[in-house]
């Protein structure tokens, strides 16, 4: 397995480079020197994608035609084929089966609308599969009501790029993901828009994954779900009303950078939920509006920096395993709890962030408070024991309370930022 | 009718001579502006003005309240002795002072409000839902008020059990459901909590703002009930519902302790 993959990461090497070629020549229609140019639709010479896929070469180019096709599960096993739709021609699945399947390499499918898969709980069908390829390039295409719009199996090196994904909305068990990736490293997701899916995008033992630019809205479940999937990054993403926005799990060295975590809310509503993670970093993203903002299970070593919370119920929630992660210049303004935790050990670091409920002073003018902030409120403490006294925030009782507690600090966790910044760093 | 306007208008005259009233208002402005001006963002704003809502409008209601209708005593007997209604006199005291104290705190609080709430980042809905959850307080706390004062012939006392109504109602009560949730934390404590908040005005007015500025945390919690009333217009709704009958109810109490009272 290790070496099967190693050898398709050479071939994707020199691939990756063709298909991009492919996407920038496919948009100039009828590819230069002589390569088959086949038309597909109502009155072409193929009246199906299948019979044209049948009769094609290897570098060929496909066109279809605008209209509705419905046709038996196509399966391309010739490389190198270019398949463009005009006006986004429609294949319907007539709720029962695949749409198209990509069994070879440096393959580009662009400009397709692919609807109505149906739903099926024996296998995960999905509209465009791509089964052990290299270089494939989706681009464009149009997904409507599929159980799982994009699959990726022990593929890599392929472009999945300005994709519009619309899945039914469906309940969980019966709905499946935007853009899968199984198995398949090194593969970029770029500038796609998933909506109504289970999760957006997924990621399962897919290292070196690439996201970003794109928006995961309204998912089922998470917006962008990673498993088993170590040093894939992923940037400039929005998500935004999903069940949970992101949710990283036993992955190692994931870089998370200027995305948008916006609207989870609900008793399992995260912004990003952290599980079994070590060494990432968490870099200038906005967490918005989220029950919780920032959920830390067992993650350990992270780099949590220039972040801003606003409005969330709770901003960062660390669990006791939570371990050695840094916290600096972030912000926190408006959040019902800027940190809450179920320990009274907490073996993380915060200096330098910027608090709005700060009431310290700056008598040396350096720019940090030189009194320490407890983030940690012995009401916060209160509530992740009993959930019910919530009903309780903001009434003067709970003041009251963490005013003793100032005075005499001995329930809430050490936890402090020792240098808090006095003016919001944005 | 006449005799209402006639006695409302004679109240609010002398009240709106009154030094406290516009003391208490152009307190509000002062406070609201400070907090607008160093307060930074938007939604802290709000925060510390709920605090100084929940706080400071019951108690000047309440003193003040109480205060103004012991002080009226002979102004009272005075009109009780003319062929006027009882009804029509009560209408006129308790609208007298009720609806300038509404005015100070909406004049004090809300147009300040008005004039920086638009230009902060703050949730409009909560500058909405607080300056309806002051002024229904303020409504509510003037009548029980009303009730204090008619029930009491000494000031002293009269002020001490507003005093003491004002503690309990915005302190003691909260400490007591704090007591009650971690003792009886085992037990499913849901519905009897919000009908805890029911049964207390400053909390419904506080949870009322809440549903607009705090509805990502309100939503966190693990409970369909939670996520029935805070995820939709029903929670304000049932809170402004709530605020309303405890404005009603002292009212109705206050106006038949005066018509049976021998004064």
């Amino acid at each position: 397995m290790v070496t099967e993959v190693r050898a398709r990461l050479r071939r994707a090497s020199r691939l990756l480079a063709g298909g991009l070629a492919a996407v920038v020549g496919g948009a100039v229609s009828g590819t230069a020197g002589g390569a088959q140019d086949l038309v597909v639709g109502a009155g072409a010479r193929f009246a199906t994608l299948g019979a044209a896929v049948a009769a094609a070469t290897p570098g060929a180019t496909i066109r279809v035609t605008p209209g509705r096709y419905a046709e038996p599960t196509v399966v391309v096993r010739v490389p190198r084929l270019t398949i463009i739709g005009e006006d986004w021609p429609r294949f319907d699945g007539e709720g029962a089966h695949e749409i198209l399947v990509i069994r070879a390499d440096s393959v580009t499918v662009r400009g397709l609308e692919f609807a109505n898969t149906g739903i099926s709980q024996m296998e995960d069908r999905s509209a465009l599969r791509v089964t052990e390829s290299v270089g494939c390039v989706l681009a464009d295409n149009r997904f409507r009501d599929a159980l799982f719009a994009i699959y990726l199996e022990r593929s890599t090196g392929c472009l999945v790029r300005g994709n519009d994904i619309r899945g039914t909305g469906g309940v969980e068990t019966r709905n499946g993901n935007g853009v899968h990736l199984w198995y398949s490293p090194y593969n970029r997701v770029e500038d796609n828009q998933v909506r109504g899916q289970r999760d957006g995008i997924y990621f399962e033992f897919s290292r070196g994954a690439v996201a970003s630019g794109n928006l995961s809205e309204g998912n089922r479940r998470y917006g962008l779900h990673f498993m088993f999937s170590d040093s894939c990054r992923y940037e400039r993403n929005t998500f935004r009303d999903n069940g949970a926005g992101v949710a990283v799990m036993y992955s190692k060295v994931i870089t998370m950078e200027e995305n948008a975590f916006l609207g989870a809310d609900g008793s399992t509503g995260y912004g990003l939920l952290l599980k079994d993670i070590t060494d990432g970093s968490i870099s200038r993203n906005r967490f918005e509006e989220n029950s919780t903002g920032l959920f830390l299970e067992g993650a350990s070593r992270l780099d949590i920096r220039d972040n801003d919370f606003r409005r969330n119920g709770w901003a960062v929630r660390l669990m006791a395993d939570a371990e050695d992660s840094r916290f600096r210049g972030n912000l926190f303004a408006g959040n019902a709890f800027d940190v809450s935790t179920n320990s009274r050990t907490l073996r993380s670091d915060f200096e330098g962030n910027w608090w709005d409920a700060y009431r310290g002073y700056d008598l040396d003018r350096d720019g940090t408070g030189d009194v320490p902030f407890r983030p940690v409120r012995l009401f916060a403490l209160v509530v992740e024991k009993h959930p019910e006294a919530l009903l309780l925030l903001r009434s003067p009782i709970t003041s009251v309370l963490d005013a003793a507690e100032r005075v005499f600090p001995v329930l809430t966790p050490a936890l402090a930022d020792p240098r808090p910044l006095m003016r919001a760093p944005r | 009718m006449s005799t209402i306007g006639l006695v409302l208008r004679a109240s609010a005259r002398d009240l709106a001579r009154n030094r406290w009233l516009i003391a208490y208002a152009a307190g509000f402005w002062a406070v609201t502006e400070a907090l607008f001006y160093f307060g930074g963002s938007g939604p802290q704003v709000i925060l510390s003005l709920l605090n100084a809502v929940l706080f400071v409008v019951p108690l000047v209601a309440l003193v003040f309240g109480t205060a103004h209708v012991h002080a009226s005593r002979e102004f009272i007997e005075m009109l009780l002795s003319q062929p006027l209604s009882r009804r029509s006199v009560f209408a006129g005291l308790y609208l007298g002072l009720a609806l300038p104290l509404t005015a100070a705190f909406l004049l004090g609080a809300g147009v300040p409000l008005l004039l920086h709430g638009a230009a902060a980042d703050a949730p409009r809905l909560a500058l909405v839902l607080l300056a309806t959850g002051g002024a229904l307080l303020t409504l509510t706390f003037a009548a029980l008020a009303m009730v204090i004062a008619l029930a009491t012939d000494d000031r002293l006392r009269g002020m001490m059990l507003a005093l003491g109504a004002w503690f309990v109602l915005t302190l003691a009560y909260d400490g007591a459901v704090l007591v009650l949730v971690s003792a009886m934390g085992d037990w499913p404590l849901e519905r009897p909590l919000l009908a805890l908040m029911l049964l207390n005005p400053v909390d419904v007015a506080r949870v009322l703002v809440l549903t607009a500025l705090d509805a990502s945390a309100l939503l966190g919690y693990t409970g369909a009930l939670f996520r029935r009333v805070f995820g939709s217009a029903l929670g304000p709704a049932v809170a402004v519902a709530a605020l309303s009958a405890w404005a009603a109810i002292p009212v109705l109490v206050a106006r038949r302790r005066f018509l049976r009272r021998d004064f």
